[in-house]
């Protein structure tokens, strides 16, 4: 990596959001992640990077319970968000959902109006008491996803009738639009072109204004171009956790410096 | 393909070791015809099912079609106060009274006057003319008479239907040489009818009798209508609608998005699978067994019927409707739960709106099933001869007896008169009416509703 803007990029605050200690996740038999522990900082951009398979996207499952839905999925250990364990049985995935927003690999607009898609959070969470306090919520999500302007005139339209980049801003605006505290992104750029690509790297710099950021990407110029810290993956384990700025120039572990100049992945 | 590699391999030298690009080699002639020969087998099963196909419908239509034209006689009955009214004080309990019996003679006397009027020559006795009526035609007189008493002593037009032998040879059904041991009618009582319709009096017409009457006694076939087992499918389908959607959509969501996927729900899907084919006759018996023997639901009754056919029907409408279910792609349930909506927030809003076409089209062809299935009206007594007519059948709905269409047809079919015969294949042309519109509405709803995603 020869970019050296990322050198000169700062993390700003140190606020702990997201703590996971130990954590062991296995699909029936198989033991997909072994031993993870990292502290996720607020209002930070953090990148889980790594091969296939190694358990990047499984482990950003488990901080919103999304693995609940895969019967076969068992996940132990201690993921905290604010210092309350996500997986007491108090709890209630749906709750949590509500406060970790996340966006997926493959855009997923609801195959409904471009309103409804991001009206429906707020609608089921009663964040809006009136037409008008809808109206405004849906305005200002899509205007952070950075998409207003593309689909002010035709809120009424198909979701699905919008082209790739522009459906997952808005699953972004979506998922912003219920005020979560920490968003989840899924290679969020896999399936787009690289300008729709720049848009929603631009958008995620944004976002971490207000959120704490954690996406999974195969491309290393994208972590490296997003991110404040990054977590290297390799056959489930955690192998290196930092700034990314020490990462990509001077990572502590061969593997990390195999990985990040290509000669494993 | 081993030999091909050799050859490629050998083939270094630039001469044409392959030969002629423009000359096929005897592999490819050899694939091309076997080819060939598969298109042609395929056709020919096409069009093996096609012929079959066309002669169906040719065979249903052109025995079919009589049974929706009937002949009828148009005649001018005099209603004579002394016969009908015999005490004259206008009282309808005392004209009640009047048997069919009574009504005959005017039919015949009607007859004869109208013969003589038109100047056609016979020596027939007027009873032997009046035969040429149908056996229901007292009962249509007397029914108008009843209907409204101020008419006796008038005279009026009644249009009735002609009985079974003459419609029969109208419709060339019944020849001169056929009747020779018929004690039904004469050959006499047939140049009169020739006599009749050239006169104009005697015509064939559309029979919208055969549409929305009852069924009719052996003696009548040319009165028997399939419009009152009609109304009992139109029952049935109700109750296996109301009963069966409901149950089957909410059993599929449970199993398909919600159940534990264990081996108890296993052993439910494969049940499932293989309640399909149960034959149906087995869902007949159960049904006697235990909502008519056990629970005591009264025989024959649409309501009993309805419920068999929920029993066979649900099986059908779980299968789609889990087929419908899995095919909404997971990142739309993702998507949803992904926002913070609950399990039961995106089956609802999400998962289930986009299932829906796949769901009704189920449910329709699980119904157009229900509606040409027999055999387990067979067990519940659904063949009985109702002889009502559609007022008082609908009046007294889901519990009263009454019978199905395709029972009717097979009621029909096993009569020995061939008068009912046509009337089977008209109730088949009208039962086949009803599941082609029900499928194609099925497949429209298909392709309107239709999402992509």
């Amino acid at each position: 990596m020869n970019d050296m803007r990322i050198l000169e990029r700062d993390v700003n605050t140190t606020a702990i959001k997201i703590s996971a200690k130990d954590v062991q996740v296995y699909y029936g038999d198989n033991h997909a992640i072994k031993d993870v522990s990292v502290e996720i900082e607020d209002k930070t951009v953090t990148a889980f990077i790594g091969p296939s398979g190694c358990g990047k996207s499984t482990f950003l499952r488990c901080l919103n319970r999304m693995n609940d839905t895969i019967d076969i999925c068992r996940v132990t250990g201690d993921i905290r968000i604010d210092g309350e364990d996500i997986y007491d049985k108090k709890v209630d995935p749906v709750q949590l959902r509500a406060k970790v927003g996340m966006v997926f690999q493959k855009p997923n607009p609801f195959p409904k109006s471009i309103y409804d898609n991001v009206a429906y959070g707020p609608r089921i969470h009663g964040l809006a008491r009136s037409k008008s306090d809808l109206d405004e919520i849906v305005e200002n999500a899509l205007r952070r996803a950075a998409i207003w302007n593309e689909v002010k005139d035709r809120l009424t339209a198909a979701g699905t009738s919008l082209s790739g980049g522009q459906q997952q801003r808005l699953c972004i605006a979506r998922a912003v639009a219920t005020e979560p505290e920490v968003l989840l992104m899924d290679e969020p750029c896999s399936a787009l072109d690289p300008i729709a690509t720049a848009q929603v790297e631009e958008l995620i710099d944004e976002l971490r204004q207000n959120y704490s950021v954690v996406i999974v990407t195969h491309s290393m110029q994208q972590a490296a171009r997003v991110s404040q810290k990054t977590a290297f993956f390799h056959l489930g384990h955690l192998v290196e956790y930092g700034e990314t700025a020490h990462i990509f120039t001077n990572p502590d572990d061969p593997r990390t410096e195999s990985y990040i100049t290509g000669r494993i992945g | 393909m081993t030999d091909a590699t050799q050859t490629n391999a050998s083939g270094a030298a630039p001469k044409m070791t392959k030969g002629s690009l423009l000359v096929q080699d005897v592999r490819t002639r050899k694939r091309n015809a076997a080819e060939a020969r598969f298109k042609a087998y395929g056709m020919i099963a096409i069009s093996i099912g096609l012929l079959m196909l066309v002669i169906l419908v040719y065979n249903i239509v052109s025995r079919g079609t009589g049974a929706f034209q009937q002949t009828f006689v148009t005649l001018s009955v005099e209603l004579p106060a002394d016969k009908l009214d015999k005490k004259g004080n206008g009282d309808i309990e005392e004209i009640k009274k009047v048997s069919t019996f009574g009504y005959s003679p005017l039919l015949s006397a009607a007859m004869a006057q109208t013969v003589r009027d038109l100047g056609i020559e016979t020596d027939m006795k007027p009873k032997d003319m009046g035969e040429i009526l149908s056996k229901g035609a007292a009962t249509q007189l007397r029914d108008y008479v009843l209907a409204d008493i101020s008419v006796i002593g008038q005279t009026a037009e009644f249009e009735l239907l002609a009985s079974s032998r003459v419609d029969g040879y109208l419709k060339d059904r019944v020849t001169r040489d056929s009747i020779a041991n018929d004690k039904n009618i004469s050959i006499e009582q047939l140049d009169l009818v020739d006599a009749l319709v050239a006169a104009g009096v005697i015509e064939k017409r559309f029979n919208i009798g055969f549409i929305t009457g009852s069924d009719a006694s052996d003696q009548r076939p040319e009165a028997a209508g399939i419009g009152v087992s009609m109304i009992g499918s139109l029952f049935m389908m109700i109750v296996v609608l109301v009963l069966a959607l409901p149950i089957g959509v909410a059993a599929s969501i449970y199993l398909e998005e919600f159940a534990p996927k264990n081996w108890i729900t296993d052993i439910i899907e494969v049940n499932i699978s293989n309640l399909a084919a149960v034959p149906s006759i087995v869902f007949g018996i159960l049904g006697l067994a235990v909502f008519i023997n056990y629970m005591h639901l009264p025989n024959s009754a649409p309501l009993v019927g309805g419920l068999v056919l929920t029993l066979m029907t649900l099986p059908t409408i779980i299968i789609s409707t889990r087929a419908s279910l899995k095919a909404v792609p997971p990142s739309i349930r993702d998507a949803a739960l992904g926002v913070g909506a609950s399990k039961m927030q995106s089956v609802f809003h999400h998962v289930l709106p986009l299932a829906a076409p796949g769901i009704l089209t189920g449910t329709i062809i699980g119904l157009a099933q229900a509606l040409g299935e027999t055999a387990p009206l067979l067990l519940i007594g659904m063949v009985g001869f109702i002889a009502s007519n559609a007022p008082d059948s609908i009046a007294s709905g889901l519990l009263s007896p009454n019978s199905a269409m395709p029972a009717q047809i097979y009621e029909w079919a096993k009569r020995s008169d061939p008068a009912f015969y046509e009337r089977a294949w008209g109730g088949i042309i009208i039962l086949l009416v009803f599941l082609v519109t029900m499928n194609t509405i099925a497949v429209i709803l298909r392709r309107r509703f239709e999402r992509r995603w």
